[in-house]
Parts: structure tokens; C-alpha cells; sequence
């Protein structure tokens, strides 16, 4: 009854399995529980998935061939923004709604499409909490939050550049210095040049995002060259297990993630946010990541939305996700006019002790951040 | 721009540290461009799969690793397998394409290139990997200057490698008849030379130095999947730049591109840094046809 084209081989294999996993995970849970009622019928979910080789041509075909092919009426994201924005106009173009956990970038919700439904946080408000911290430790650095130097690390594609350009404004908004502003081209795996700048600049921030890739070269690099930074974020480093891969030399990375199993949302379907954890080890042997965890809310507000509506017609639907508030063990979800959801934060945490250690927003936190970083 | 020179100006010793780590990550590329020019100048073949070769000696290694091998140990281990896959490889596909139309042989390795990357991402998943070498780093000037050993060891691997293929290739039985072969394979054979063994060897003679670049690249930078692309279009440059059968440009070649690279990645922004070798590619190419000419050594 849904149908998904993710990406199960090209270079989002691993992330699109673990979208893969959400989805199914979601769809076995509300099974075992009775299905999903709508009107006075039960109906069982599945999903029908296509691979999309991680390339937005595939994408796009599959999309028309899963709506009007096989008569798919409901559509789960695909991962990775990218995708997202390719197949969006098909979407739109029949007037299917999709809810998607996976795709972030700004440019998704500013073009008034209308059947779009995201349920994590957008890609520019990733590194936000990092940027406020700083300002906030700014007097254990000795300054005040006006006189901080930040250094940006970014790949160049379009969720690494929503991420630059929310910490820019981020940054604007406390009068930081911006000092370093490279944009990583996609084929580099040597940060290098990069680092020696950072090396002769000194800024009070280095914030780094280019997918599991930059997270990697990043910590590993800034170890080998002794790159003394008080603090240093990124994106992507569980995804990219920088803690557990390189050990030491990850302590003290503060880390944005969309959610973490710590967290203390919880709803009915799955109990907590460390019993979805749970559940997840279980039924697929490996640790829980983010992207797993939004894939499945998704699901989750497909079922809730269905429910809802009472019927299967295309826009009572969409209009049932449209005014969708619930708490989930994703955190909770309330949408836009642009489908964005508005009600969760995003999440940071600091590698400390090979753990990763959620330091903010102050209501979930577990510990407290080390500030500044330990020289090297 | 003009502000990044002022601060390579003002702290030579961030020139430095741009030069080694430039010439540090040029040896990668050099193994991997040895091997094309081998492959090249033997069978004719240009092998555009040497970057996933690259790869999969990198995946080996993370294999390893995940077993409890130090990487050192792995680095051998990817060598002896891909020189095993090299040769059941040109067993299979290239000697079909030893003598006909080159255009065959990039179609062809294409295609093993497109199936070792869906290989590896189906065994070894998707995701970036990276090997702690646990070899650490040298430091000097306070720190401002720092060295990855295993970068070292990957300097030191590629001379190494590159001295041990000159000599082989010069003195013993086998390199004189990969030389005479590659020279001229039917008077080769007329003398009693196995042509088909000869152009076995020195593919999976390829496939292994590929496999020991790999094992570097997987401890001093990250290995994906689908990242071999960058060492194949590398490595084919630094063979135009440098001419088939010249081992000693090939480092040259490869070593100063490493360095051009850091340089324009620091002056310039690291987003031209890989614009800038394509624009280098150009540059170089048009010189070389143009001194060609003057010279009436142009053949058409």
C-alpha cells in the first residue's frame, strides 16, 4: 500500500539500508498491533521498494512507475536530499502525499510544494546548537561571544551548503568572525590544505559537514597535524562511527544528530526512544542510527494520518498530515505550511569517553560539554 | 586569495607542512599510476578499473584490520590478493583485448570497474571506511609542522616499490622478457618468450602495486566504495603528464601534482583545489602537443 524507491547499491547503500530498516521495522510493529483502521476497515501496511541506485534519474522513474505502474497512492522518502528534491515533482504532479524522514535541505520547502511531509529537523538548523554553545562558553575561551572565530569545513553539495549557510546565519547573529569558508569539492578525501589554514588562523570553532566521508577525514587529519581547536563540530560522525573507528582521536567532537536513543520521547507503538534502540540491535544486529529512527516516524505518521482522514481519498490525507501534532519516540511532530516539522530540536552531543554524550538542548542533556577541547 | 598568500608569507613554515603533505599524498597516486604505464606500455591496455583495484586492496586491509592484522600486515595480504585477482581477471577478460583496438580495452575494464564497485558495496557496504594505523605523527617547530608516519611509510613504500619494479624490470629473466614483450611481442615470441604468461604477470603485477597504494590510502585517507574514480583519472594524468616507460617521471609527475594540488587547494579555496589539476591537465597537454610540433615529432 506505500511504495519507496531508496537507495540499496551506489553511494548511499548503507544510509538507504538503514532507511530500509526503519521502514520495515515501523510496518512489522504496527502489523503485530492490528494494522492500521481506517474507517470501519483494518488494512495490514506494506511497502513495495524499488533501488534507486543513489541516482536522481532512477529515482524519478521509479516514482512514476510506483504511482502510476503499480498504483502506489502513498509515497515514503527516499534517503538523502538529492533524491528527495528529484522525485518531489512527480509527487507533486500527481497529488500524492509523502512523508519523508530523510531529506533535509532547505531548498525542499521553498518552492510551496504541497505534498511534501518531512519529519526531522532542516539541514540549515543541524549545527545550530554547536554555533549558541560557543557563544554561550564563550568567557572559558577567555572572549566574549562577538570576538569568536569560526572556521567553516563544508562539502560542496546541497546538504553540506543548507548546513554552511544556517551556521553563517547562526554565526552573523552572534557577530562571530567567520575566519575560514572552504567548500569541499565532493571527490576530495584529503582536508589537508584546509587544516594547515586552520592551523595558521587559530579560530575559536572549526564546524565541519560533508556527509561520513568529511566527518572521517576530518577527525583522523585534525589528530595527525595537531589541530589545536577549543571546539570542533560536525555532522554525520554516527553514521560515519568516528568514536568507535578512531578512538581517541574523537574524544571531545561535538557531534549534531537529528535524535538520540537517550532522549526521553516515547509514544505507544514503540515505548521509548531506547526501546526503539532496542528493538532495532535486535532485529538487525547493529546500532541504531538516526537515520533508522526517522524512517520509521515517518511510517509512524503515515499510520496516524490514515487513521485520521478515515479514508483512502488523496486529500483527506494529505490534509490529515497536514494537521498532524504527536509525540513519537522521535521526538515530537507538528508540520508547516511547508511540510517542515517544527516541534523537535535538533540534537548535539560530545564524544566523551567514546560515547557519545548529549550535551544539548539543556532539557536532555546527560552531561556536560568540555570546554575547550584538551590541546592535542 | 591575496590574504592566503599573506599567510603562507608570513609563516613559511605552513609552506612546508603544504609541501609534504603534497608530496606525501602524490605517492599514493604514483603507486597507482606505476601500474597503469606498466599495463600500459606492455599490453597496450589501458586498465580504467585501477582505481577500484585501489579500493578493493583498501577493503582488504579494513578486513583485515576488523580481524585484529595490524594494517602492515594487511598491506601485504591486499598485494598477494589482487595480484590473484589480477590474474584470474586477465585470464578471463583481458586477454581478449591484448592487441585489438583500445577502445575495447576502456570498454571492457569500464565494465569491471562498474562490477567490483557494486561488489564492494554489497560486501563491504557503503560507508566510508577509514584504518587506524596507530602509528601516530611527528611533530616539529611546536607542533606546527606535523607528520603522519604512515604517510612516511607511504612515501618510502612508493620509492621502495618504484626502485624494486625498475630493477626487476632491468635485470631479471621475467623483466626482460616483460621489456622484449612490450618492445615487440611477435619477435618475443618468435624467441621463445610465453607472450600470454608475460602480459598475465604484469597485470597482476598491477593489480598488486594497486593493492598496496590501497592499503596506504585506506590508513592515511578514507576508502568508499565507489571512490576509486579519483586515483583512475589521477593516475591516467600523471601517465599523459609524464610518457609510458619513464618510472622516474611517473614519481616526478605524480609527486608534483600532489604538491600543485595543496598549494592551489590553500591559495586558491580547496573548491578549485580539483579544478585546478583538470586546468593543469589542459595546460599540459596543449604545451606538449605544441613543443611536439615545433619539433615535427607530431605523428597524426
Amino acid at each position: 500500500m506505500l511504495g519507496a524507491a531508496v537507495s540499496l547499491t551506489g553511494k548511499y547503500a548503507q544510509n538507504g539500508l538503514n532507511t530500509k530498516n526503519g521502514y520495515d521495522l515501523a510496518i512489522k510493529k504496527i502489523n503485530d498491533k492490528g494494522g492500521v483502521k481506517i474507517g470501519d476497515k483494518t488494512y495490514s501496511l506494506a511497502i513495495r521498494y524499488y533501488d534507486d541506485e543513489s541516482t536522481p534519474a532512477r529515482g524519478t522513474e521509479l516514482a512514476e512507475r510506483l504511482i502510476k505502474q503499480d498504483g502506489i497512492k502513498f509515497i515514503l522518502g527516499p534517503y538523502s536530499s538529492g533524491l528527495t528534491k528529484a522525485i518531489l515533482p512527480i509527487v507533486e504532479k500527481h497529488k500524492v502525499p509523502m512523508v519523508e524522514g530523510n531529506g533535509a535541505a532547505r531548498e525542499l520547502f521553498t518552492k510551496g510544494y504541497r505534498y511534501i511531509f518531512a519529519v526531522l529537523s532542516t539541514s540549515d538548523q543541524y549545527l545550530t546548537p554547536a554555533i549558541d554553545l560557543a557563544a554561550e562558553h564563550a568567557e572559558k575561551l577567555g572572549k566574549t561571544p562577538d570576538t569568536l572565530k569560526v572556521a567553516l569545513a563544508m562539502e560542496n553539495d546541497p546538504f553540506a551548503q543548507d548546513v554552511r549557510a544556517g551556521v553563517l546565519d547562526d554565526a552573523k547573529r552572534h557577530g562571530m568572525q567567520v575566519v575560514i569558508d572552504d567548500q569541499l569539492p565532493p571527490e576530495l578525501n584529503d582536508m589537508s590544505a584546509t587544516l594547515t589554514k586552520v592551523k595558521a588562523l587559530k579560530p575559536d570553532v572549526l564546524v565541519v559537514s560533508g556527509h561520513e566521508k568529511g566527518a572521517l577525514t576530518a577527525v583522523s587529519q585534525i589528530n595527525a597535524l595537531k589541530v589545536n581547536v577549543p571546539i570542533v563540530a560536525m555532522t554525520h560522525c554516527d553514521s560515519g562511527q568516528v568514536a568507535e573507528r578512531l578512538g581517541e582521536a574523537a574524544e571531545y567532537v561535538f557531534c549534531a544528530k537529528q535524535w538520540h536513543s537517550s532522549l526521553s520521547y516515547k509514544d505507544d507503538l514503540f515505548g521509548t526512544a531506547a526501546d526503539f534502540a532496542k528493538e532495532f540491535q535486535n532485529s538487525y544486529g547493529y546500532e541504531t542510527p538516526y537515520q533508522a529512527a526517522q524512517s520509521a516516524a515517518a511510517v509512524e505518521v503515515f499510520a496516524d494520518a490514515l487513521e485520521r482522514a478515515g479514508s483512502l481519498d488523496l486529500e483527506n490525507v494529505r490534509e490529515a498530515l497536514a494537521s498532524t501534532e504527536m509525540e513519537t519516540f522521535y521526538g515530537p511532530i507538528k508540520f508547516d505550511a511547508a511540510g517542515r516539522n517544527i516541534a523537535k530540536p535538533m540534537v548535539l552531543s560530545q564524544v566523551l569517553g567514546g560515547e557519545y554524550v548529549v550535551v544539548s538542548p539543556a532539557k536532555w542533556a546527560t552531561g556536560q560539554p568540555v570546554i575547550p577541547r584538551p590541546s592535542l | 586569495m591575496i590574504a592566503n598568500l599573506q599567510i603562507l608569507l608570513d609563516a613559511p613554515a605552513l609552506s612546508l607542512q603544504l609541501l609534504i603533505d603534497g608530496i606525501l599524498i602524490g605517492a599514493v597516486f604514483a603507486l597507482a599510476a606505476y601500474g597503469l604505464a606498466l599495463v600500459w606500455g606492455v599490453t597496450n591496455v589501458i586498465n580504467v578499473a585501477q582505481g577500484e583495484f585501489v579500493m578493493l586492496g583498501g577493503f582488504i586491509t579494513v578486513l583485515c584490520a576488523d580481524y585484529g592484522l595490524s594494517p602492515l600486515i594487511g598491506m601485504p595480504i591486499a598485494a598477494a590478493s589482487l595480484y590473484v585477482l589480477g590474474w584470474v581477471l586477465f585470464q578471463l577478460v583481458i586477454v581478449h583485448l591484448v592487441g585489438r583496438d583500445m577502445f575495447n580495452s576502456v570498454l571492457a575494464t569500464f565494465g569491471i570497474a562498474i562490477v567490483l564497485q557494486q561488489l564492494m558495496a554489497h560486501v563491504f557496504g557503503g560507508a566510508d571506511r577509514i584504518v587506524e594505523s596507530g602509528l601516530g605523527s611527528w611533530f616539529f617547530l611546536d607542533g606546527l609542522i606535523g607528520i603522519a608516519k604512515v604517510k612516511v611509510l607511504v612515501f618510502v613504500a612508493c620509492i621502495a616499490l618504484g626502485i624494486a619494479l625498475a630493477i626487476f624490470l632491468a635485470r631479471s629473466r621475467q623483466g626482460q622478457a616483460i621489456r622484449a614483450t612490450a618492445q615487440e611481442p611477435r619477435a618475443a615470441s618468435v624467441l621463445g618468450i610465453e607472450t600470454r604468461r608475460v602480459y598475465a604477470l604484469t597485470f597482476a603485477l598491477n593489480a598488486a602495486i594497486c593493492g598496496a597504494a590501497g592499503a596506504l590510502a585506506a590508513m592515511a585517507y578514507t576508502i568508499h566504495a565507489y571512490g576509486g574514480l579519483a586515483y583512475t583519472i589521477r593516475s591516467f594524468m600523471i601517465v599523459v603528464m609524464a610518457g609510458i616507460g619513464n618510472l622516474a617521471g611517473i614519481i616526478w609527475a605524480a609527486l608534483s601534482l600532489g604538491v600543485a594540488e595543496n598549494f592551489a587547494g590553500f591559495i586558491l579555496g580547496v573548491q578549485y583545489q580539483i579544478a585546478f589539476v583538470f586546468g593543469l591537465l589542459v595546460v599540459v597537454l596543449v604545451l606538449r602537443n605544441w613543443r611536439l610540433k615545433r619539433k615535427r615529432l607530431y605523428l597524426r
